[in-house]
């Protein structure tokens, strides 16, 4: 089994690691560094809780390998507040109530930031087909599209 | 668009407004701690070895060379695992069985389902453990299995359990069956409530187990001291009940084993049970470390359990006014491989929302070669509930009635009890149909290819024991501690009632959910009970502060406790020249004058109300791939009383989107050797978002007159009806019957053909 | 999985000498469908050659007479090329049909196409524009017209140390339009239970002139289907064109019962598939 030293940038922060080759990017997280805010719901890219962004797409963690992130750059959810202060989504997504048990919502953050970096003012049904790749049991998707359409709304405020 | 009717006037500070949730920060940042987010230091890695085979005798197991493995450090077989003896009768609604629920744990003389658990392994890594299992050797005599229940409860069926005879028939049976029981429950006469319909339909049904479907797989870490103690951290819906397995099924003192829930990513009744805790505790005796135990996606698609799948059948009857005048209904519920189907529940579910003269309804437990059914969202009803409703609507359409007018027509009242016997109390459930008849989605136009459906469900939520025990802190800040691990927002819940008690601000309580050894039992967070039940705790431990503070005051102002008050947050009295005394003032001199201030509080909550929940939905069925497409959802739904509104609409619509999956393409798939063949979420297919429209709900608020606030329970009625909603929406698009769900687009297709004509 | 190593050459050659070099390699492009097996042990690689460091396999040029995407591009990545969504906006759809958009951030149409599965979304829609596959190996490169270098499911016609580096396809004719739609029992994250991808070109007199139409998930592997052309070129679509196309799709169908779709089911449903995707491709190459 090859081994690796792999430098990435994670959340702005240049983090070594070292991995088997077969270990993916999910177990890197949560196991060789500890971020388990990343959260692994089936381990074959089904479900996306564990949506990160890589080089600026969010993927699934699930079906990236460790070894191939050197020189990378990637978001998780740890770094997507700045210091205390939440992310327009993430404070949309408490003001709407589009959590339950909250398993979800981390993959679903990334998943939503990188689709209103790509296309910042979507409709109902682009926000639902950009999400169809993140699984929620508990909401029904309602007030989570709610909340990315709202988050939206005052990102593009901000801008102007 | 989502409306709350407030019936009862009162406006409370708290109750009933839309707060931030306490939990919420640390869950959209990450940091909130799931149960495979925790590390301790040394953990082995634990994983289990399952059974290939629907039905085997196991013959024998060799784990010598698993053992003999580099970083092995212990093995567990049903050798590890006392033996229990079988729960004798009279049997409880529901069943329990040491007998069973070890054998389930782990596999003693035979494996009865693909995916039963046989032996499992702790070893330095995932990756060893892995290879560890492979060198296992498990010698099967492969026996035929049953997967339908219809066909399990024929004499010549292959048998699961040589020591199971059916209860509830007489004579009492001699041969051993998959039948466990057969529960009937009648009133009225039947043959005279048929002579006076003037309209009776017919229907059959067939439904498949459906998967909770939490994203969130089984994790746990077990960690054994050597003097004999427990810690156990494990994602669950009760750590008090996971205590009592374990201690029960490992024949452990209860107090040796203390359970820590971590948060829970999704549970809807399949996280009530012990899986792999008791096996995880058994290896890290064996070892002195920690063990982790995680299950895979197939795991828990293989080694849990669903709601039954079942097979019904009924009889419905009504006058020409629209009276339904005689029910006949019986249905078979899959247990899975040991007993313990909901029957009670599904017997409940029939006609619970009408008063029928003349009813006749049986249910069957069948054991099936699958995996041993757990509880999902009000167990047993969504099934029942499903024939009944369509065959009210069938009834409606022959007699040219508006379905909704036949439901008011028929409406059971206050005072009105279920088959079994279960009074209902104060409801609202006239109100519910009449907000659904007023509704703009009832009276909306439909396009091409579009149908409406509607049906109505029931639920008597649970109460039970729930304990809290809340602290006045020197600062005047409140910590509640409540024992019922919040799934859906319930610390919000809690916190708000807590606040409105006290008459202080929301930010004053902080609320947690303590483990097992500080503090005392708390049943499951299930049975739409927490905000009920452990709501009445938190009240009463409340009001026991409140007691307290009184006193105090009444000592500090040297007067007699009956004149002071406790009012918007203060202790006051009408004496002259005597200031109120605020909480923070109070809570500062509490230790100086007497000591801390507490309140606790252990209840058997009783006085559940019951609970309805009608659904509107609109689907469009494209008539050359029978594809449906749900366009528009409407939830009206009794809740009592909405103390956090934002998250009673999120029960309402994740109910809601359950049921639409439930009816329209949720179901497992076994090859003809009884391996299950979806085991992944790409064919299991639950709704994604792009599949939906916006679930629309209005709460109706008539409150239960046996909780302080009014609260019904509200998280599992949102399922009830809603199979049965989507599947007469379908079949009113597609000019169908519906005979069997899911409703997936090759039974439409074949359906619409059957019914049209060569399509 | 116990002996998996992991490289990444920079060049065609050492990829080439890597694979040559271990009958156990695999080609690792986006992994959504090798890491998957990998890790449910359906498949147990010696070595996985990256390949996302080759020039050639990541390029994507549009020519005057051909259109060369290297096998490691994206799915994300030609849905965000304008010009080529444009020109073959049939390919392209299908690419980003492939489950979801994370999965789509990495999966790649040459591992879509070599992962050889009967139902793949990108491979109907190459057939029907005609595709041919850039294969390298030990004994140099070579063409091969892409519906014959699938041979059964799972399976390829490549041959030991040989990858696909590129897919080129001509350009279409002015008047081409191309389509593929699939179905499946929700509306995304499904496998296909019927894909069709149709081509079509429209001569001067507003008749068909040339036509294709390959259908995938109802077979061993994607396939044309030769009838269709003599159907439909000479006329338009009217409604006995495109009742005898569906004829001919659905008699195309060798499906089988699985866990997705009945033979009855997809049979039936190719032509409707057919129908719908030959309706789009034609408002396609009117508009061009």
């Amino acid at each position: 089994m090859s081994k690796h030293l792999v430098t990435a940038t994670i959340n702005g922060d240049e983090v070594d690691f070292t991995c088997h080759a077969d270990q993916t990017l999910l177990e890197v997280l949560r196991e060789n560094l500890l971020m388990t805010g990343t959260k692994n719901g089936c381990g074959s890219g089904d479900c996306g809780a564990c949506t990160v962004i890589l080089d600026g797409r969010a993927i699934n963690a699930c079906l990236v390998l460790g070894a191939e992130v050197d020189g990378a750059e990637i978001e998780t959810i740890e770094g997507m507040s700045k210091g205390n202060e939440l992310h327009p989504l993430q404070q949309k997504f408490l003001d709407h109530a589009a959590l339950q048990c909250g398993i979800c919502t981390p993959g679903i953050l990334n998943t939503a930031k990188a689709l209103l970096e790509k296309n910042p003012n979507p409709t109902e049904t682009e926000v639902r087909f950009g999400l169809a790749g993140n699984l929620c049991r508990c909401t029904g998707y309602d007030k989570i599209v709610r909340a990315v359409m709202d988050a939206a709304a005052e990102m593009r405020a901000n801008q102007s | 668009m989502n409306e709350i009717k407030n019936d009862a006037k009162t406006n409370y500070k708290w109750v009933g407004k839309r707060t931030r949730r306490p939990d919420g920060p640390d869950k959209v940042t990450g940091r909130a701690r799931y149960g495979d987010d925790m590390v301790m230091a040394g953990m082995l890695f634990g994983k289990v070895l399952r059974s290939p085979h629907a039905h085997a005798k196991i013959l024998s197991i060799d784990t010598s060379k698993a053992e003999a493995l580099k970083g092995v450090k212990a093995v567990v077989t049903h050798k590890d695992i006392p033996e229990h003896a079988p729960l004798q009768p009279p049997y409880g609604p529901v069943i329990a069985d040491l007998h069973d629920i070890s054998r389930n744990v782990m596999a003693r003389d035979k494996v009865l389902y693909d995916g039963h658990p046989v032996a499992a392994v702790a070893a330095t890594s995932e990756r060893i453990a892995r290879q560890a299992l492979k060198l296992i050797e498990v010698e099967y005599e492969v026996l035929p299995h049953v997967l339908d229940p219809l066909e399990a409860a024929q004499p010549d069926a292959p048998v699961l359990h040589e020591d199971q005879f059916t209860h509830g028939i007489e004579p009492a049976p001699e041969k051993p069956s998959n039948v466990f029981r057969v529960v009937s429950s009648e009133r009225g006469d039947l043959d005279k409530g048929f002579a006076e319909a003037d309209v009776i339909v017919e229907r059959e049904f067939r439904t498949q187990p459906v998967h909770q479907g939490y994203i969130e797989p089984q994790a746990l870490i077990a960690s054994a001291s050597e003097d004999g103690a427990v810690e156990l951290w494990t994602t669950t819906q009760g750590h008090f009940v996971i205590r009592a397995f374990c201690a029960r099924v490992l024949k452990m003192d209860m107090a040796t084993i203390r359970v820590t829930a971590s948060e829970i990513g999704g549970g809807f009744g399949g996280k009530n049970n012990v899986y792999a805790e008791p096996v995880a505790i058994r290896l890290s005796q064996k070892t002195g470390r920690p063990v982790r135990m995680v299950m895979t996606r197939d795991e828990v698609f293989r080694g849990t359990g669903p709601a039954s799948g079942t097979y019904s059948h009924i009889r419905m009857g009504a006058k020409k006014d629209g009276t339904i005048v005689a029910v006949e209904a019986e249905i078979y519920n899959q247990a899975g491989a040991f007993k313990g189907s909901p029957v009670g529940r599904s017997l409940d579910s029939f006609i619970s929302s009408y008063t029928v003269e003349n009813v006749r309804a049986t249910a069957y437990d069948v054991c099936v070669n699958r995996p041993k059914v757990a509880a999902y969202r009000a167990p047993g009803a969504p099934m029942a509930t499903l024939p009944a409703e369509l065959a009210i609507n069938e009834l409606a359409e022959k007699l040219g009635m508006d379905p909704i007018d036949m439901r008011i027509k028929n409406a059971v009242g206050d005072g009105g009890q279920s088959l079994n016997g279960v009074k209902y109390g104060h409801i609202g459930l006239m109100e519910v149909l009449e907000r659904a008849k007023n509704h703009d989605h009832y009276k909306a136009p439909l396009g091409a290819n579009q149908g409406r459906g509607f049906a109505l469900g029931y639920w008597m939520h649970g109460g039970g024991l729930s304990s809290v025990v809340a602290n006045l802190l020197d600062d005047g800040t409140v910590a509640i501690a409540t024992g019922n691990p919040d799934i859906g927002g319930s610390r919000s819940s809690m916190r708000a009632m807590a606040a409105e008690e006290l008459g202080v601000d929301l930010e004053t309580i902080k609320p947690i959910v303590a483990d097992t050894g500080s503090m005392g039992y708390s049943h499951l967070t299930a049975g739409s009970r927490t905000t009920f039940a452990t709501g009445m705790a938190v009240i009463n431990s409340v009001q026991e502060i409140i007691e307290k503070l009184r006193a105090l005051a009444a000592k500090k102002w040297d007067i007699p406790v009956d004149e002071v008050t406790w009012e918007a947050g203060q202790a006051v009295t009408q004496r002259d020249g005597i200031e109120a005394l605020t909480l923070k003032q109070l809570a500062g001199m509490a230790t100086k004058m007497g000591g801390a201030i507490a309140g606790h509080s252990e209840i058997n909550a009783g006085g559940a109300g019951a609970a309805f929940c009608a659904q509107i939905v609109d689907v469009e069925v494209d008539p050359e791939t029978g594809f449906v497409a749900p366009k528009r959802y409407t939830v009206i739904q009794d809740v009592g009383r909405a103390v956090s509104p934002d998250y009673v609409e999120g029960q309402m619509q994740g109910g809601a989107v359950q049921g639409i999956g439930w009816a329209l393409n949720e179901e497992y798939i076994y090859d003809d050797k009884g391996r299950l063949q979806n085991t992944g979420f790409l064919d299991y297919r639950m709704p994604v978002a792009s599949d939906l429209p916006m679930i629309d709900t209005v709460i109706v608020e008539v409150p239960n007159p046996n909780h302080p606030y009014g609260v019904r329970g509200v998280g599992e009625p949102p399922l009830v009806p809603a199979p049965a909603a989507v599947a007469s929406a379908v079949e009113n698009a597609a000019g169908i019957k519906a005979a069997s769900l899911p409703l997936s687009p090759p039974k439409v297709l074949d359906a619409m053909e059957r019914a049209h004509g060569e399509g | 999985m116990n002996e998996l190593r992991y490289e990444a050459p920079d060049t065609i050659a050492a990829a080439v000498s890597l694979l040559a070099a271990d009958a156990q390699a695999k080609v690792f492009a986006g992994g959504t469908d090798l890491i998957v097996q990998m890790k449910a042990e359906m498949i147990e690689p010696a070595l996985l050659v990256d390949i996302k460091k080759i020039t050639e396999a990541r390029a994507l040029s549009i020519g005057a007479d051909t259109i060369r995407i290297g096998s490691a591009v994206t799915g994300a990545e030609m849905g965000e090329n304008a010009e080529l969504k444009a020109i073959l906006p049939g390919v392209v759809e299908a690419v980003q049909l492939i489950g979801s958009d994370q999965v789509q951030g990495r999966a790649t149409i040459g591992g879509n196409l070599c992962n050889a599965s009967p139902a793949a979304d990108s491979v109907p829609a190459l057939i029907a524009a005609n595709a041919r596959a850039e294969i390298a190996g030990p004994d140099g490169t070579r063409e091969v017209d892409v519906q014959d270098l699938m041979t059964g499911p799972g399976k390829t016609a490549l041959k030991p140390g040989e990858f696909v580096v590129a897919l080129n396809l001509p350009r279409p004719a002015k008047k081409s339009g191309d389509a593929y739609l699939r179905f499946i029992p929700r509306t995304e994250m499904d496998i296909a239970v019927v894909g069709a991808g149709v081509a079509l070109t429209l001569g001067d007199d507003g008749k068909i002139a040339a036509a294709r139409l390959a259908l995938g998930a109802v077979a061993p592997t994607a396939r044309l289907v030769s009838s269709a052309s003599d159907i439909l070129v000479g006329n338009t679509l009217d409604d006995d064109v495109l009742s005898a196309l569906a004829d001919a799709a659905s008699a195309a169908c060798q499906p089988i019962d699985d866990k997705r779709g009945t033979i009855k089911f997809r049979t039936q449903v190719a032509g409707v598939m057919a129908c719908r995707a030959a309706k789009i491709a034609w408002m396609r190459a009117e508009k061009n």
